[in-house]
């Protein structure tokens, strides 16, 4: 679908916020994408976008505008049974927008939606910032300290918190992540947070 | 002895400096109300960008720019893009 609407002027970009390329290697891989697919182990667009779980889809327009913020999307029900959302209904959005079919939202509309990162929120960036730094330079235990410092102060950061356990030698998808999650979703909180309609 | 070497990472810039210097430089950023990560013992620190500058960029609606590489190491960046829509997913491994 996406071959199709690039005659529409449309491009996608991908960004793996992955601890090293070799982690995302795989799924770019697999993809075989014609359109750029990014790395980016420093969570740059993290601090940039605000980005505290993936997937995280924005869509930003010819003038370089964005026209939906942050939102949650998957390309397939793949993991529909686990976050209730369905593929479908972004790609027939996306689809509309693309070809011009939609009207954009206002823009007090899209403000309402984004969520703005807070002081707790950047001094959490800064603290994975030197954890990242001293695990690319040998210092794990160091590193590790300042990401799980990060994870307290940004608790809802799931790109820290999770983003962060291969490098502390933890399995994202293992027992310690479905804890993590467990407890969080008990305190009643979203672990995925798509836009309202 | 010569003095130790402090190590600043600043906006992604990494600096060395004397000891005595980079805690006097990360004191300061975080005196001016900049997020700063120190660790006296690695002799290390990294001053981040506020809340303030971040949240005023987003608000704006104007797509802040970036470069990133590619898995051949090739930067690219948003604004090359200026002029399509462009659906940015941001995803991972983990």
């Amino acid at each position: 679908m996406y071959d199709e609407l690039r005659a529409h002027g449309f491009t996608v970009m991908t960004v793996a916020i992955d601890r090293t390329a070799e982690d995302a290697r795989p799924w770019i891989e697999a993809a075989r994408p014609t359109h750029p697919s990014l790395i980016d182990t420093g969570h740059v667009l993290a601090d940039l976008y605000n980005l505290v779980n993936v997937p995280t889809i924005l869509w930003i327009d010819e003038r370089g505008r964005i026209v939906r913020p942050n939102d949650v999307a998957f390309g397939t029900d793949t993991f529909k049974h686990i976050t209730g959302l369905e593929a479908a209904k972004h790609l027939a959005a996306l689809r509309a927008w693309v070809r011009g079919e939609a009207t954009a939202l206002p823009e007090a509309r899209i403000r309402a939606l984004q969520s703005l990162p807070t002081d707790e929120d950047q001094r959490a960036r800064a603290e994975f910032g030197l954890g990242e730094w001293l695990y690319t330079n040998g210092r794990t235990e160091a590193a590790a300290r300042h990401f799980e410092r990060a994870g307290e102060l940004a608790p809802h950061d799931f790109t820290i918190r999770r983003g962060t356990m291969p490098m502390r030698g933890v399995d994202p998808m293992g027992p310690k992540f479905r804890e993590m999650l467990g407890a969080w979703v008990q305190a009643g909180n979203p672990y995925y947070r798509p836009l309202a309609e | 002895m010569a003095e130790p070497k402090f190590t600043i990472v600043d906006r992604g810039r990494v600096v060395e400096l004397g000891e005595r210097e980079g805690v006097e430089l990360a004191k300061r950023a975080e005196s001016a109300g900049r997020p700063v990560a120190v660790d006296l013992d690695e002799r290390a620190a990294y001053l981040g960008v506020t809340a303030r500058e971040r949240a005023a960029a987003l608000a704006s609606l104007e797509a802040p720019d970036f470069t990133l590489p590619d898995l051949e190491g090739r930067p690219h960046s948003l604004v090359q893009h200026r002029g399509r829509k462009v659906l940015l997913v941001a995803y991972a491994s983990w």
